[in-house]
């Protein structure tokens, strides 16, 4: 972290409300409950409009990142709009680190709350290492384990959305129930604590409910959507990607948020274990890790028992996928995770992907766009597409550039 | 039974294509432009197809990007134009590859075989037909024309492929020089075509049958004879149907036949006419709110009028000047009163020598007896070319003049804003000295030429243009980026039905915004300071000065001159020579020049020059980065330039005894840094080590079509050349290592590489085919653990070479080392050196500080020659980041490179007579992070940062205004 910030004190905790960015709408919402049952204030934005885009243009250097543009203008919004007293907000970011310019978010963030006159806002940067010191933030480790439970449902619910979504025959039924766990599940995150058992509750409860829509068979193309985390996800980032593919008649696929968190914590193991450093870290990791990807498969296990859904890979399938293309230690940005994603998709019968980045990403360059030559060379009828997303981004040129890959795959499965 | 009619539409960006046909039997097809009222032309074809088609139904389908709106608002099935196609050409010419097709504005390349690959041109357009016809309008010949002549060019000049802004950037300086029309046209189909092949191929090799469609390959000979020559395709292989420009609409019509929707023209002509299109996007608020607004606003601006003169009547002393500027020639005639007496403005129509001589004429003609002209001062693009042309007395940095003329009017001005036909200048003044400068980096969009282009595109006039804009409703919100990005801004404002005004207005805010957020950076208005001047030909126009009014909150003053401020302030200049030397009447009518291209062989860079050669004997050359090729004032030998004594260092590094093999080592990137560790490593070992050697376009150019990323940085497109180079040689194995972690100098968080330097080898394994048969050695390595290195470089070298032995690598890692240490207290102790020999000859150091990679003569371009050759002791960052603690930096300082920056940076701010200017390669994220920082380090110790931004190709004529304008800048300051 930079050499200067302005910690968030104990004294803030009462009186501060903290904001928060919206990557993933259900995700995030769980996890503002966290925050908020351990006495946060918490807010999530859920802004959208021109207006975020141009007020980040306005504080952040045009060439940084279109989500550090996105999401550092969602905040300075928010602070000037009326609705918090700027005195009494804090600003929370979730930061990985590494050799990608997207640990500079943090840095970018406060630079910009400068030059708009809030630089006394304090900004938490949220990692799993805990980069910096803020005396009023700090979680228990109770409350990081309701939040890898809060990351598990978000996934089941938005994959299980995802697969209901394009043949409901009632319009919207798969987003309204989707709405409706996540208010059920606010509650019992709060009620069932950290219990195994009701962990796998909530699972089936989650998974029958959804069973429960009614459906309609219907020729859906296949589409996965793999990239950087925020353009990925994020409907503002992405102009609302996913909507759009399933109004065209697609089923969109997406990999959850805990392999994101599976794939940071991997590569903290293989660093220890390449570089040598952080002894203590060691076992934390290498625990942290097994205890993650046995979640994940208990996840899987949940999802196979009725067979009504598509399960998710485990994880240590994605690792082996990795291997097959590209070595481990490229791990800046989303890393080997990218290719990992491409070819499980591949694998599970999603040939068609679109590889989502925000313009001049520098670790794309090489584990994105790099990559599919080496993929499709190997998987000949792989339909991959690479969509860049910056500021100036029409929705007809990216409309375009996704009928053209919807077109290629109707071809294919037509021949 | 007679089949039914099929008719396939295909709207484009720039033009409509109908056609309709009943089995093979084409009936009826047209290819015209819609000038963006896309409706009333569709109508107005319908009504042609209705005549022919009756009230027969027909199999319809639309296409085309711009097509997308109407289909889903009339109802009428929409196929994708690249799928179209690609469905028509598999069943119309079946032994095709390959399909390439250039649009408007899109370029697509369709492989057929082995796995069909269909591909478009990414957010980063142009290149393409609207590209043609913006170069066309540059070199004001028509589109025609430039194809005839083309095709009798002898030279074809290296211009930036990457897209359409930067080729501009590249022609309008060879247009200044005075390179041959056909040159000039020949080069720019040959970077559509280089575009084409490395944004779109894509590492994917163009051969076999290849089929060329879409207009601009239809029409232009000369693209489709630099396709073919590129390719190496014989008249066998490279198909130009008859079809081309139609290849859209019959793949649209083929669609229909199987696919379409059933209308007769009738009923398509009534769903169009009552088509709503969705409204997407808010409309920004109008410039005027009335007619008297307007009026209010016009009248405050006429008070800053330059007084006049009447040049019939006056006698006495004139003054001349002239700014030759990219796309216009400006002349000032001042009296002794600094009353303009004559003035001039006008496109340079690609000859700024012909007009200015014909201008000169004029003014001796008008001169009475006791008139004669006592000073004359050039500035601008072509100051050099026109000084040497006509004696000019005095060449005034463009920057200056502009200073000059805008104390004129504001002595008091804090900021000045000039908009011209190229290029975007803004400067900042303290203590009336420029303290800042800023121009737009190789990308012109938001300037004159950009509005000039759409206003064509609309089939009207800048003038009508930008009327249209002032009273609109409801302005269009087109964003703020790239001219290219514009485009398809203005493609969705049109598809959502937007009027001519509203995108004039529109395009107004843009080319603010674009200045403001993208050039100046700034957030708070009032950080320009209470006195904002703004000039150049672009704010004649009423709808840009309001609508940077309104973004900036705040009245600005715009000289009634504002298009004449840079011959404005050079005439003001004149008034101070002692004896004119411009040339006298007698002499103009004799003179006569001509231009010819050459190749300096002076030395590595190998420029391309244009040689002018005037009636008079001088001559002048352009193109030229340094003094050489003028054969005077060669840069001071004896000066240390930091930069060139890195390349003689490498250079001096001979290879070793060949025992075990030859390994190949490519220049660039990261190698820059570790080649004397990696050279004296693998020569102990007992290989023979072969560089690349520096980089050329050449080198460039053998690697480019396997890049699979067009937005990456030069430094690492120019890699795949590199790798190609040593599979040339023919060496065992290329190594090029990856490294997450660069070395630590315990001077940042973190010592990391970033992602392109860090794993770009892991990209060359998956997209350079040939490699793959390769021994191509690319072990992720960590730089500060040599024994891990020792072992790990073991584990990747035993497998090729099995007589290597541990204890072998070991002692070679240690005698790399050894090498590496020295180089690097050899750049330290020479950087001492050139500051000590600075201060004995009293001389300025420049720190020109990027990345070790930047000293490479074809990334850096040059610029240090030049550099050298302006006056300067050229110094690296690297040789005296160590005389400067570690500064205090608001961002995570955790790259080893950026680390050095700002160490030198602070280094540069605390030592007089030591400056920074910061190169920047195009397309480097993470300087979107140093550079705030390096300029604030800077401006904070009363330092002028300076960056320049690099790329493929660099404007050299803008890198040399900057410098002169920073060494300018500094006189004055010491003044």
């Amino acid at each position: 972290m930079s050499d200067y910030y302005i910690p968030f004190t104990k004294e803030m905790k009462k009186t501060h409300t903290i904001l928060t960015p919206n990557m993933l709408p259900i995700h995030f919402r769980l996890l503002m409950k966290v925050l908020q049952e351990y006495g946060y204030h918490a807010d999530l934005l859920e802004t959208s409009g021109p207006h975020i885009r141009e007020t980040g243009l306005k504080y952040v250097h045009n060439d940084a990142c279109y989500p550090a543009i996105l999401v550092i203008g969602q905040f300075i919004d928010a602070i000037e709009s009326g609705k918090y007293d700027p005195h009494k907000v804090a600003l929370i970011y979730f930061q990985t680190g590494g050799g990608c310019r997207a640990s500079n978010y943090i840095s970018l963030l406060r630079k910009a709350l400068e030059r708009a006159g809030y630089g006394y806002v304090p900004v938490i940067s949220f990692s799993l290492l805990g980069l910096e010191k803020h005396p009023g933030f700090k979680l228990p480790l109770r409350a990081m384990q309701k939040i890898v439970y809060a990351i598990l449902y978000g996934d089941l619910i938005l994959h299980l959305k995802n697969q209901v979504d394009p043949y409901e025959i009632e319009k919207g039924s798969a987003a309204r129930l989707a709405d409706e766990l996540s208010d059920i599940l606010i509650r019992r995150l709060d009620e069932d604590g950290v219990s195994i058992r009701k962990l796998k509750d909530n699972m089936r409860y989650i998974r029958d409910a959804f069973a429960k829509i009614e459906v309609q068979p219907r020729d859906c193309i296949q589409v996965g959507i793999v990239g950087e985390i925020y353009v990925k996800f994020s409907p503002l980032g992405n102009n609302r990607l996913a909507e759009f593919l399933v109004n065209e008649g697609a089923e969109v696929t997406l990999a959850g948020l805990l392999d994101f968190f599976l794939y940071c914590t991997l590569n903290n193991v293989i660093e220890i274990n390449r570089y040598g450093s952080g002894r203590v870290k060691r076992p934390v990791m290498n625990l942290l890790y097994k205890i993650l990807c046995r979640v994940k498969r208990l996840m899987i296990s949940i999802i196979e028992e009725t067979g009504r859904f598509r399960p998710f890979a485990p994880f240590e399938n994605t690792v082996a996928n990795a291997q097959e293309i590209i070595d481990l230690h490229c791990k800046m940005g989303e890393g080997w995770l990218l290719p990992a994603e491409m070819l499980e998709l591949y694998h599970l019968g999603v040939k068609n992907i679109v590889c989502t980045q925000p313009f001049g990403c520098l670790p794309n360059h090489i584990c994105g766009k790099g990559m599919m030559k080496p993929l499709k060379d190997r998987y000949p009828d792989m339909n991959i597409v690479a969509i860049d997303y910056d500021p100036g981004v029409t929705q007809v040129n990216l409309e375009n550039r996704l009928k053209l890959m919807l077109a290629n795959s109707a071809a294919g499965r037509s021949a | 039974m007679e089949k039914r009619l099929a008719l396939g539409i295909d709207i484009g960006s720039t033009t409509v294509k109908f056609l309709l046909r009943r089995d093979r039997k084409i009936l009826y097809q047209c290819y015209e432009r819609h000038f963006s009222h896309v409706r009333e032309k569709v109508l107005e074809q319908l009504n042609k197809v209705e005549r022919l088609a009756g009230c027969e139904e027909m199999q319809v389908a639309i296409s085309g990007s711009a097509g997308l709106g109407i289909a889903e608002a009339v109802g009428v099935p929409f196929v994708q134009e690249v799928f179209a196609t690609a469905q028509f050409i598999k069943k119309e010419i079946p032994q095709t590859d390959c399909v390439v097709e250039l649009g408007g504005e899109d370029a697509k390349i369709i492989f057929l075989r082995g796995g069909i690959d269909e591909r478009m041109n990414g957010t980063c357009a142009g290149g393409t037909g609207a590209f043609l016809d913006q170069m066309a309008v540059l070199l004001n010949i028509s589109v025609d024309e430039m194809d005839v002549l083309s095709l009798s060019s002898t030279k074809k000049y290296p211009i930036a492929s990457r897209c359409g802004v930067f080729a501009k950037t590249d022609i309008q300086p060879l247009i200044n020089q005075g390179a041959r029309k056909e040159d000039i046209a020949a080069s720019i189909y040959q970077a559509v075509v280089n575009q084409t092949i490395a944004g779109l191929a894509q590492g994917r090799k163009i051969e076999g049958t290849v089929v060329f469609l879409g207009g601009p390959l239809y029409y232009n000979k000369g693209l489709q004879k630099a396709f073919q020559e590129t390719l190496k395709l014989d008249d066998a292989h490279a198909v130009f149907p008859d079809f081309a420009q139609y290849a859209v609409a019959l793949g649209a019509s083929q669609y229909a036949e199987s696919a379409g929707g059933a209308f007769t023209a009738a009923q398509l002509t009534e769903k169009v006419q009552h088509a709503s299109v969705h409204q997407f996007s808010t409309p920004l608020k109008p410039l005027f709110a009335s007619e008297a607004e307007y009026a209010a606003f016009a009248e405050r601006h006429s008070r800053f009028a330059a007084p006049r003169g009447d040049l019939k009547t006056y006698r006495g002393r004139v003054y001349l000047g002239i700014d030759c500027g990219s796309t216009t020639t400006k002349l000032v005639l001042l009296g002794e009163d600094k009353q303009i007496l004559y003035s001039y403005y006008a496109a340079n129509q690609g000859d700024p020598v012909a007009i200015i001589k014909e201008q000169l004429e004029l003014l001796y003609e008008q001169l009475g007896e006791d008139t004669q002209v006592a000073g004359s001062a050039v500035t601008g693009y072509g100051e050099e070319l026109i000084r040497n042309a006509f004696s000019v007395d005095q060449g005034v940095v463009e920057t200056m003049a502009h200073y000059k003329a805008a104390s004129y009017f504001k002595p008091e001005v804090d900021f000045i804003l000039d908009i011209g036909g190229q290029d975007i200048k803004c400067f900042s003044i303290k203590n009336h000295a420029i303290d800042s400068i800023m121009l737009n980096e190789a990308c012109s969009s938001g300037c004159g030429s950009f509005l000039a282009t759409f206003a064509n595109a609309m089939g009207l006039s800048v003038e009508e243009f930008a009327k249209k804009g002032l009273f609109a409703k409801a302005p269009s919100d087109l964003g703020s980026r790239c001219t290219v990005f514009m485009n398809s801004s203005v493609k969705q404002a049109q598809k959502e039905g937007a009027k001519v005004e509203d995108i004039s207005a529109g395009l107004s805010v843009s080319v603010v915004k674009n200045a403001l957020y993208k050039v100046i950076r700034v957030s708070d208005p009032d950080a320009l300071g209470d006195c904002v001047i703004v000039q150049g030909g672009t704010f004649h126009n009423d709808a840009v000065l309001r609508a940077f009014e309104m973004e900036l909150g705040k009245e600005v003053v715009r000289p009634d001159i504002a298009g004449l401020m840079g011959a404005f302030g050079a005439a003001l200049y004149a008034m101070d020579v002692k004896h004119c030397s411009l040339m006298p009447k007698e002499e103009l009518e004799h003179f006569t020049y001509h231009a010819k291209p050459v190749t300096c062989q002076g030395c590595e860079n190998h420029c391309r020059l244009t040689v002018n050669q005037f009636s008079n004997g001088k001559r002048f050359i352009a193109g030229n980065r340094c003094e050489k090729a003028l054969g005077q004032k060669k840069a001071d030998e004896d000066a240390p330039n930091l930069h060139q004594w890195k390349r003689d260092y490498f250079k001096s590094l001979t290879a070793g005894e060949n025992r075990r093999g030859r390994i190949g080592l490519p220049m660039a990137l990261g190698m820059f840094e570790f080649y004397p560790l990696w050279h004296a490593l693998f020569t102990a070992l007992g290989f023979e080590v072969v560089s690349s050697g520096m980089s050329s376009r050449r080198i460039y150019e053998k690697g480019q079509f396997t890049i699979p990323s067009d937005t990456a940085c030069y430094p690492a497109k120019i890699m795949h050349g590199h790798i190609m180079k040593l599979m040339e040689e023919g060496v065992d194995a290329i190594f090029a290592p990856c490294m997450t972690y660069n070395i630590d100098e315990k001077a940042s968080r973190n010592h990391y590489n970033c992602p392109v330097v860090a794993y770009y080898s892991e990209l060359l394994h998956g997209n350079v085919e040939e490699l793959r048969n390769y021994r191509f050695l690319y072990p992720y390595i960590d730089i500060n653990n040599r024994k891990a290195l020792a072992d790990r470089l073991y584990d990747c070298l035993q497998p090729h070479f099995p007589s290597v032995k541990k204890t072998e690598v070991r002692a070679a890692v240690k005698a790399g080392f050894a090498a590496y240490d020295s180089y690097t207290a050899a750049v330290k102790a020479q950087g001492e050196a050139a500051l000590a020999w600075a201060k004995a000859h009293d001389r300025r150091v420049l720190i020109l500080a990027g990345r070790p990679y930047h000293v490479d003569p074809e990334i850096g371009h040059g610029i240090d020659t030049l550099a050298a050759s302006l006056g300067f002791v050229v110094v690296s960052e690297d040789s005296v980041c160590h005389l400067a603690q570690v500064p205090q930096v608001h961002v995570l300082n955790q790259w080893t490179y950026h680390a050095r920056l700002y160490r030198a940076a602070a280094f540069a701010a605390s030592r007089k007579k030591v400056e920074l200017v910061q190169l920047v390669s195009f397309g480097c994220g993470v300087d979107a992070i140093t550079t705030d920082e390096t300029r604030r380090i800077l401006e904070e110790n009363g330092k002028i940062y300076t960056q320049i931004k690099i790329d493929e190709i660099t404007n050299m004529g803008a890198v040399r205004i900057r410098l002169r304008s920073l060494i300018g800048a500094l006189e004055e300051k010491h003044e």
